[in-house]
């Protein structure tokens, strides 16, 4: 396991020779330019994620992270540098629906049956009838509920209805899957669950994740690599590679699990330090 | 069993509360000019039968054709409003500003402009009144949309039309019905109303101002009951609609 406090200049990553899913380029994010209220959100944030790679991105409230995340979407756009996913403006990206995306609140259309949510890209699409049917069903038995296609979404319990919302975010089959929090309102039994069970959907379906949470434990279970970042403006201060032997529950008590929780904390700590 | 938990204690109070009545009356000797009792009003509801029936059919009628067409022009007027943003800044003032009127106040004024075998008139006042709450309310659902969804289709490139079709309509239903829930009751009240001020004479309003005008009091009464009745067809007929339309509500009233 290797520690890199050090992720002003990712070099290593740029020269990898696996593609980039997403790359971060000085980005800086200034919201209500100009006015009294203005807020520097992003300060000349670079990142790049791999092919494959689960990134996490995690710090304290305000730091970032979530509008970090929308500019990978495209949901808001840059007051400065450039994002590119899947080789392509974050802007054509999104309108070629290149990302699936998750928030806290599942987002669920309460009007539309289970299975009907899960269609709702397939048929913005335009792919047919049969078509949509056939796939949304494969992805509710993805997520482990294929007996809740004629559901309502008032009729699932909160976890349920977040795995419907991965279903849904996966139906298109995108390269990158995007996730704002996913788990956050959840109690701890049904996140560490659903942690694993994503963690096999990304395996399954080889999509590049990345992941905001501020649960230490989460960003190490779920992370090839953990990127630290710190608020007032918001950057990135650290990045840390988690090499754990498995990702199963066993990997929840190994040492290498405790040493990387350590490493993340203590990146977490070193941040405000290093502000001016 | 739990409907009959749910339905039997507003069944009792209901009852007891006859009784009460009753009671209250024949000991108390209640002059029936202040209040008949029920057992004289169910007597004459009896007897008036058919009257009661031909004289609600034909209020129901005006309150259905005022309630159709000022919900259908409450909910198109929302539409137009939602779609321009300072159409919707003006309308709103304007239409609670109106609504705050007395449009009962209007049923002479349209009485004189048609003639007097002409049925428009209460219909128009039913439909005026029909129209605020079924124009505010989807008003009020079509500019209320969640966050979360208006990210959603963004990140699904969702058009404009596409996004008014698949979250904005369905998701301003349940504030439709509310509008259409009060609409529904005021359109009856509205419709018996405006009888009281002259135009033709067939309905329970009319009834009504005659029963008491020649002292019949039980008889008014009995027509009260049934105006009372209509409300309330309308309004669970609404509900029963509603629930038709909004599958996915568990509950009505919530």
């Amino acid at each position: 396991m290797s520690h890199r406090v050090d992720a002003a200049a990712p070099g290593p990553e740029r020269t990898s020779p696996v593609r980039a899913a997403v790359s971060v380029d000085g980005v800086t994010k200034v919201f209500n330019p100009g006015r009294p209220d203005q807020v520097r959100a992003l300060s000349n944030v670079d990142l790049t994620v791999a092919e494959g790679q689960f990134v996490t991105l995690i710090g304290p409230s305000g730091c970032g992270k979530s509008t970090l995340l929308r500019l990978i979407a495209d949901l808001i756009s840059p007051t400065m540098g450039t994002i590119t996913v899947a080789g392509q403006p974050a802007a054509k990206a999104r309108l070629r629906q290149e990302y699936g995306i998750a928030f806290q609140q599942s987002g669920l259309f309460e009007w539309r049956t289970v299975l009907r949510n899960v269609e709702l890209p397939l048929e913005l699409r335009g792919m047919s009838r049969a078509d949509r049917k056939a796939r949304a069903e494969e992805m509710l038995a993805l997520v482990g509920l294929p007996d809740f296609a004629d559901h309502y979404p008032a009729q699932l319990s909160g976890g349920m209805q977040q795995r419907v919302a991965i279903a849904r975010a996966l139906a298109v089959s995108p390269p990158l899957l995007l996730m704002d929090e996913p788990f956050g309102a959840l109690d701890e039994m049904t996140r560490e669950r659903l942690q694993t069970e994503l963690l096999q959907i990304c395996a399954q379906t080889a999509t590049t994740t990345v992941f905001v949470t501020h649960s230490i434990s989460e960003a190490v279970f779920l992370s090839n690599r953990v990127v630290v970042m710190s608020p007032r403006p918001g950057r990135i201060t650290a990045s840390i590679d988690v090499d754990l032997p498995t990702r199963d529950d066993a990997a929840r008590q190994s040492p290498a699990f405790f040493d990387a929780i350590t490493a993340v904390r203590r990146a977490l700590r070193a941040a405000p330090a290093v502000a001016p | 069993m739990t409907v009959v938990r749910r339905v039997l204690p507003p069944i009792a109070f209901g009852v007891l509360m006859v009784v009460a009545w009753q009671l209250t009356v024949t000991v108390g000797r209640i002059a029936p000019f202040i209040v008949p009792a029920p057992s004289a009003i169910w007597a004459e509801l009896v007897e008036q039968r058919t009257n009661v029936w031909n004289a609600g059919l034909a209020s129901g009628l005006n309150a259905l054709i005022g309630l159709i067409g000022g919900a259908v022009a409450g909910i198109l007027a929302a539409l137009v409003a939602s779609r321009f943003r300072p159409l919707s800044e003006v309308s709103v003032p304007f239409a609670a500003v109106l609504n705050a009127l007395p449009i009962i106040a209007l049923a002479p004024i349209l009485n004189n402009m048609f003639e007097s075998t002409s049925s428009v008139p209460r219909r128009l006042v039913a439909g005026i009144i029909a129209f605020f709450p079924v124009f505010i309310n989807t008003l009020r659902g079509l500019r209320e949309v969640d966050p979360i969804h208006r990210e959603l289709m963004h990140s699904y490139a969702a058009s404009g039309w596409t996004f008014a079709r698949k979250v904005r309509l369905p998701g301003a239903l349940p504030f439709v019905f509310t509008g259409l829930r009060q609409a529904s009751s005021l359109a009856v009240i509205a419709a018996v109303v405006a009888e009281y001020f002259g135009g033709l004479q067939d309905g329970l309003g009319s009834r009504i101002t005659s029963a008491a005008a020649f002292t019949a009091y039980p008889r008014a009464w009995a027509f009260v009951v049934g105006a009372c009745l209509l409300g309330l067809v309308f309004y669970l007929s609404t509900l029963l609609l509603e629930r038709l339309v909004m599958p996915w509500k568990s509950r009505l009233i919530t």
